[in-house]
């Protein structure tokens, strides 16, 4: 049969000849091989001092976004949930009373929002389906617990921190990907 | 030629129009007409929207505030032009303008352009931008988003951006009672829900108030609609502005499943059948069954109107009868996401384990806040505050710290 590419090649079976049963050859060779990377860049970094950057469409952790006053944007419309292949979203509505305009910025909030992290895949498709800019896929990842409850993500764990009255805590935890307004 | 016999049979008991037509005696018995190039034979004095109704698919044409079940509604919206091509045999001229199929009765030998006209597509895009002029783009907050005809007509013909560069028209909130929710904001003045209230109630006392760009449903000084069939105007509406308040906000209508049942009911105007909106075993929404457009179906020439004791007050599965499950067309988000079954689905794992059940590493109801199984959001008489979520918070607290891997935290 002729073959599809000239680059074969037929192994020797030759036996091995005195210097090569030695091994001093291939030693040498292989120590050489073992002194050169002393002088190579380090592949690998210290992680937790240090870390990469990341690439502008990485997605790690969810967090739910405020408006520049601090109003949550979800309106538990569920299109995440229903965009969401894993079925890893759920949500309970509320009806926004009077008194809580500065909380929530509509007329319907999520009053329970969750997010099953051990079935996220972290497709990043509820971000993709949020018509009110509401979830983002943060750069935060690697989540470590020793129980599985503490995977279920609510409310309290999503939400991004207040702009106005914790701006630090904001500005870190959006990072480059949340598009609101910074103010001052 | 595609004709639907059962929808044909159902269309000439039910519509007055046919009668009508029956006394003036035309020499012809049929009329030959042509939509987009199918020909069907119809009675004389059906619209071109019915004709086109008999043929069905794209065919066509949208409509949102004709009614068939509803006499005199129809041609206000304009969204369902048709250009009319040849006027009759008799009269080969074509129609100088687009025209109102829901309003305009066929003509033998009538040639009718509905999608293959240029213009009339141009005409509906115009259309939908209109009525999109005033209508609010709340979808993720607003309960009909799923199975809004506007939604539907919008996402074929609108525009991705709006030209409209002014306010848009507001009003002042205002309670009609606790079954229905008005919004004002949301309506395209189909005038759908007042024919209902003068054809199927026996008092009306809502109608339109003001005039044009101020025109608004109202009901005079506040008065609140209390009537056993009021709730069949939130069937007729085609867009969200007359929403059912015993469900609003509990869930979006994607992720209940809807169910076919009945039930005796004591009113002899209400037919007791019904559509359940069901999230488990918990009834979310009752509506009335309907058809392939979107109307209230007919049994037996009679129009399955369904009374407020079924639609409000029958909010538990023991007071009706489930027949099975809802067919919804594949493309529809409400068949989204779902068995589709009524049974659940069987643990396979206790039958593989000889009966033995797997010791679970987490039970997702111990952990979670939502969609917990000992509370019943759908016994709430509306629409759930934040008060409520705290009360059930307690709730869920004393329950997630039972068991978790036998041990308390």
């Amino acid at each position: 049969m002729e073959s599809l590419t000239n680059r074969i090649r037929q192994v020797e079976r030759k036996p091995m000849n005195f210097f090569e049963k030695i091994y001093l050859v291939a030693i040498a060779k292989g120590m050489f091989i073992t002194f050169g990377h002393m002088f190579k860049k380090r592949p690998t970094i210290n992680y937790p001092e240090k870390t990469r950057p990341f690439s502008p469409v990485f997605r790690g952790l969810h967090i739910l976004n405020r408006d520049e006053e601090g109003r949550e944007n979800c309106t538990a419309c569920g299109l995440c949930a229903v965009a969401c292949p894993a079925e890893a979203i759920t949500m309970e509505a509320a009806e926004r009373k009077v008194g809580e305009e500065q909380l929530y910025r509509e007329e319907k909030y999520a009053a329970r929002y969750e997010i099953n992290m051990l079935r996220c895949i972290f497709c990043g498709l509820c971000e993709d389906a949020c018509p009110k800019d509401a979830i983002y896929l943060s750069e935060t990842f690697a989540p470590a617990d020793y129980q599985r409850k503490q995977f279920i993500y609510g409310k309290k764990d999503l939400l991004i921190p207040h702009p106005v009255n914790e701006p630090d805590a904001y500005k870190k935890a959006a990072g480059n990907r949340v598009k609101a307004k910074i103010i001052n | 030629m595609p004709i639907r016999s059962g929808f044909q049979k159902q269309y000439k008991k039910s519509d007055s129009i046919y009668y009508m037509a029956d006394e003036i005696k035309t020499a012809t018995a049929t009329f030959k007409v042509t939509i987009d190039n199918i020909t069907i034979d119809v009675a004389p004095g059906t619209s071109i929207l019915q004709a086109a109704r008999i043929i069905g698919g794209d065919v066509t044409p949208p409509a949102m505030c004709y009614y068939s079940k509803l006499q005199g509604s129809g041609g206000k919206c304009r969204t369902c032009l048709v250009e009319v091509a040849a006027g009759s045999t008799a009269d080969p001229r074509p129609m100088p303008k687009l025209v109102a199929s829901c309003r305009t009765n066929v003509m033998d030998g009538m040639i009718v352009k509905n999608i293959t006209s240029e213009k009339v597509t141009d005409a509906r895009n115009g259309v939908v931008e209109f009525l999109l002029i005033n209508h609010p783009l709340d979808c993720p907050i607003c309960d009909q988003a799923g199975e809004c005809h506007l939604q539907d007509l919008g996402y074929e013909h609108g525009k991705a951006g709006t030209r409209y560069e002014f306010a848009r028209r507001t009003f002042a909130k205002e309670d009609i009672g606790p079954y229905i929710q008005l919004h004002m904001t949301r309506c395209i003045l189909c005038y759908r829900c007042t024919f209902v209230a003068d054809q199927i109630t026996d008092s009306r006392v809502h109608g339109i108030v003001d005039r044009g760009d101020h025109a608004a449903i109202s009901t005079y000084i506040s008065k609140a609609i209390d009537n056993d069939f009021s709730g069949n105007m939130i069937d007729v509406c085609p867009v969200g502005a007359l929403t059912d308040k015993t469900f609003r906000f509990k869930n979006r209508v994607w992720f209940t499943k809807p169910v076919d049942a009945h039930r005796n009911c004591s009113n002899p105007k209400c037919c007791g059948k019904a559509t359940l909106w069901l999230r488990g075993n918990e009834v979310f929404r009752v509506t009335a069954r309907k058809d392939e457009w979107g109307e209230v179906q007919s049994y037996d020439g009679k129009t399955g109107w369904i009374c407020n004791t079924c639609r409000f007050d029958s909010k538990k599965t023991s007071d009706w009868t489930i027949e099975g499950l809802t067919q919804i067309s594949r493309h529809s988000v409400l068949g989204a996401n779902k068995y589709k079954t009524l049974e659940m689905p069987k643990e396979t794992l206790p039958a593989v384990l000889k009966g033995r059940s797997p010791k679970l590493m987490m039970n997702i109801h111990n952990v979670s806040e939502v969609n917990n199984p000992n509370i019943e959001l759908s016994a709430i008489n509306g629409p759930s505050h934040s008060e409520d979520f705290e009360r059930s918070a307690e709730h869920v607290k004393g329950a997630g710290e039972s068991t978790q891997w036998g041990m308390k935290k």
